[in-house]
């Protein structure tokens, strides 16, 4: 029962993405052309929101509910890693027009061969796991 | 109830996203999709291939929950709570669109030139998605997030790695859909 939570988290996760669209082939495509700025209201108003709730968040020293206090991990520092890696992101990002959320809300809307993204995504990751010492990070 | 029924603008859609992070925070986790896709690899066996992979993924499964609740969301919000509707596209960005032979553009949520069955027995159409989404899984991890734990969570809390990998996310984008796009559709 503990992951029931999680699921709801989940499920309003989906709903959201795709009520606002954000989950549309059309819409990555028409962000990256800066035709609408429909996407870049979604991303900005989530950052700007999220920056005030975790400024309140440590201001007021919030706890989560294992007793400790509400925080994010730092990334680790880097540059290669963060500006390659994202450019290869970019790139698959913009051509299926799946980001690893809507790939499986997809699956919810019904469009199956979104699987196929799905598996090379997956295939992606493992090939990064393998090669992971090989590269400059 | 109309309201629910037509699609959401960004100003409800953004903060929400927000909350969704925020929510995870407090139950003592991070926002972050693409680990997910890590986790797969770990089930599937990849730890005796690679060390990047040996962990113990049980420790994921609230994450995994997660997923299946999206899958679930995008039903409920496909089937229960959308009446159709033609997305609101720029005209321009139609345009730009038929000009590649793309048709019925924002008809659905993605184009049936690139996921219908027809397009996916394709060569060109299966090579886009499988492409596509190997790209995804190895940027992803590579940069260590993707939209969900770098634009948002990252942003959010003013982490400069979390800039550059979403400086990079554009950067391939704009490269992808200016340059490439003309190559490939073109």
């Amino acid at each position: 029962m503990k992951f029931i939570k999680f699921l709801f988290v989940g499920v309003v996760f989906g709903i959201v993405l795709v009520k606002s669209e954000a989950v549309s082939w059309y819409r990555i495509y028409e962000m990256f052309r800066f035709e609408s700025f429909h996407m870049y209201g979604i991303i900005g108003s989530a950052v700007i929101t999220g920056v005030l709730l975790m400024l309140i968040t440590k201001k007021f020293k919030f706890k989560n509910i294992e007793g400790g206090f509400m925080s994010v991990p730092d990334k680790e520092k880097g540059l290669v890693r963060y500006i390659v890696g994202g450019t290869l992101f970019g790139l698959g990002w913009a051509l299926s027009g799946a980001c690893p959320g809507p790939m499986y809300i997809l699956v919810g809307t019904g469009v199956f061969s979104i699987i196929i993204v799905i598996l090379a995504a997956i295939l992606g990751t493992y090939v990064y796991g393998v090669l992971r010492d090989k590269l400059p990070h | 109830m109309d309201y629910i029924l037509q699609p959401w603008p960004w100003y409800v859609a953004g903060p929400m996203m927000a909350l969704i992070m925020f929510t995870l925070i407090y139950f003592g986790k991070t926002f972050g999709m693409s680990s997910n896709l890590r986790t797969f690899c770990t089930i599937a066996g990849a730890g005796k291939k690679a060390k990047f992979f040996d962990f113990d993924w049980k420790a994921q499964r609230w994450n995994l929950t997660v997923v299946l609740g999206a899958v679930i969301g995008g039903f409920i919000a496909h089937f229960l709570l959308s009446v159709p509707t033609d997305m609101d596209l720029n005209p321009v960005t139609v345009e730009s669109l038929s000009q590649y032979g793309f048709e019925n553009v924002g008809k659905s949520l993605l184009p049936a030139e690139l996921y219908s069955w027809d397009a996916v027995l394709s060569l060109k159409g299966l090579s886009i998605l499988i492409i596509g989404g190997f790209l995804v899984g190895f940027g992803t991890r590579y940069a260590g997030g993707c939209t969900s734990g770098h634009a948002i969570t990252g942003l959010s809390n003013l982490q400069v790695p979390s800039l550059i990998a979403v400086i990079g996310f554009f950067l391939g984008g704009l490269i992808m859909i200016h340059l490439l796009f003309p190559l490939i559709f073109g």
